[in-house]
């Protein structure tokens, strides 16, 4: 029983990685139709970055947040602006291999600027971890799920509330629609980069207390948060989380109960089996619907 | 207030219009009619910003609009209830109005884009009863009018409408058509394109029949209403007033 929580709890954490990171692949993919194989670099940045800031410069924790966030999402601005933006013949393909090419670009600026060695952060708060029922709790586990509720509620808002956050669906759904209203559509692609690469942004910055933070960590975590994606239903703000948590509860279980050498074999036979059973994904179908 | 002289439109190579000239003025009710393929919706379209090359000219307010994207266009005043209405299904009727507006939400307008929103669910009462439902739930009738009130939620100057009739029942063709009446008596200038040329003509001040890419009438609608090759090819009725008699 305490064993199970204790996988729990780790998975848990884990999952709630993969969720904010998912987040942030179906907020582009809501807003342009585009999956960002990139995302995984924001992350590696947003790690690196924090450490860099707050280790590094020394400068206050929320400050270093704050700065490794904007700084993570002009890197996605810079991104659409250069290289999406200026390709002729938008098709899908070319812009996901686009994509695929700045990962690997990200990765290399990485390598150079911070080494090819493995760097870590200490926690956010100076609290010891805690025990529940048995199992330890790292004080980590709950910066992250607060952070994933906040930003979930943050998404719902601007959608739901906010002009932009509506203009923004209008674009997705219909470019020629939203402009024949007046509603600038390379504007939303833009503000929705900066948004989906600002949530890779902060799953690093969440991450990297509790993990090592080298420069090629984006690879496998894109691919999980991308597996959360797909497994929530891709597009769906409620299904990345489910999608996420339950990738992450079950890699834990996996790992825990079965062996180690399965923990990234999980995400991947997840993925194939949702692909063949239910592609829409979990909470997917509706979206799929809607016209 | 609008004047096009020698328009030409292009798909890639292949040319939708070559040549055409036509003015609206002010607080008029143009009708544009038709055949399938004739370019009428290139021609709106092309108006709006959606169609980018083209040569000619299309003078707005005695402004040219070459080069312009589609939010300019709506900037200076022009709004278009496109073909196939164009709504955001999973979004509300409310919210699909509310888009509407986004120009002038943005310039702090709230104040008076509640009132339009207000005068538009006047105008269309149905939609004040659904105004949470999901846009896509609406009935085909209903959508129309979504579409025209959304247009409407920008306070066009000129408002182009292409084939608002389409796929509706007759009473739901006039209660689009009286409504555009009543616009005009407010003061809106209309550019309507219709295949359903007999209910077009009946309501505008002015008619322009367009074939092949090219204007072959133009006239007062009345005028139109009454000309044989119109009823002919058009209208298409009374086969009997033309081979009646002949045997």
């Amino acid at each position: 029983m305490q064993e199970l929580l204790q996988y729990f709890f780790s998975g848990i954490t884990n999952g709630a990685i993969y969720a904010i990171i998912a987040l942030g692949f179906s907020m582009l993919y809501n807003a342009t139709g585009l999956i960002n194989f990139a995302q995984g670099e924001f992350v590696m940045l947003g790690a690196l970055g924090l450490i860099t800031f707050w280790r590094g410069l020394e400068l206050p924790l929320p400050v270093a947040f704050v700065a490794t966030v904007a700084g993570v999402s002009l890197v996605g601005l810079v991104l659409e602006r250069l290289a999406i933006r200026s390709v002729r013949k938008p098709h899908p393909i070319v812009l996901i291999i686009i994509t695929v090419g700045a990962s690997i670009l990200l990765r290399g600026v990485g390598m150079l600027q911070w080494g090819k060695d493995a760097h870590s952060a200490p926690s956010f708060s100076r609290l010891s971890s805690f025990e529940l029922a048995g199992a330890t709790l790292l004080p980590q586990t709950l910066w992250i799920l607060g952070s994933l509720l906040l930003i979930v509620l943050g998404l719902q808002f601007f959608y739901k509330k906010t002009l932009t956050g509506k203009a923004m669906q209008a674009c997705a759904i219909s470019k020629r629609a939203a402009s024949l209203l007046g509603i600038p559509s390379e504007r939303m692609v833009l503000l929705a980069f900066a948004l989906s690469s600002a949530m890779g942004g902060v799953g690093g910055i969440l991450i990297a207390p509790i993990t090592m933070s080298s420069y090629d960590m984006g690879t496998m975590l894109g691919l999980k948060g991308f597996c959360a994606a797909m497994l929530g239903g891709l597009g769906s703000s409620w299904g990345s989380i489910v999608g996420g948590l339950l990738l992450g509860i079950l890699e834990a279980f996996g790992v825990g109960f079965v062996s180690s050498s399965l923990r990234d074999a999980i995400a991947f036979i997840l993925l194939l089996l949702i692909l063949y059973v239910r592609p829409t994904g979990i909470l997917g179908a509706k979206a799929v619907q809607r016209f | 207030m609008l004047r096009i002289r020698n328009l030409k439109c292009y798909y890639g190579r292949i040319r939708a219009i070559s040549g055409v000239s036509l003015s609206v003025r002010e607080q008029e009710l143009i009708a544009l009619i038709g055949a399938n393929g004739a370019g009428k919706s290139t021609l709106l379209q092309t108006i709006c910003g959606l169609l980018p090359s083209w040569e000619g000219e299309i003078e707005f307010e005695k402004n040219s609009l070459h080069g312009l994207k589609p939010p300019e266009i709506v900037k200076k005043g022009i709004s278009l209830v496109p073909e196939g209405r164009l709504l955001f299904p999973p979004m509300s009727v409310l919210d699909n109005l509310k888009l509407g507006a986004y120009l002038r939400y943005r310039q702090r307008d709230h104040e008076n884009v509640g009132k339009d929103l207000e005068e538009v669910l006047e105008l269309f009462p149905v939609l004040r009863e659904r105004s949470r439902q999901a846009a896509g739930t609406l009935s085909g009738g209903e959508q129309q009018m979504l579409a025209m009130g959304r247009a409407l939620m920008a306070r066009p100057r000129l408002l182009l409408l292409d084939e608002p009739s389409m796929g509706l029942a007759p009473f739901l063709v006039r209660l689009i058509l009286d409504v555009l009446l009543k616009l005009k008596e407010r003061g809106m200038t209309v550019l309507l394109v219709e295949q359903n040329a007999r209910a077009a003509l009946q309501i505008a001040d002015r008619g322009y029949v367009l074939e092949n890419g090219q204007i072959v009438l133009e006239g007062l609608s009345s005028d139109l209403l009454a000309d044989q090759e119109v009823k002919r090819a058009y209208l298409g009725k009374d086969y009997r007033e033309f081979y009646d008699g002949r045997e």
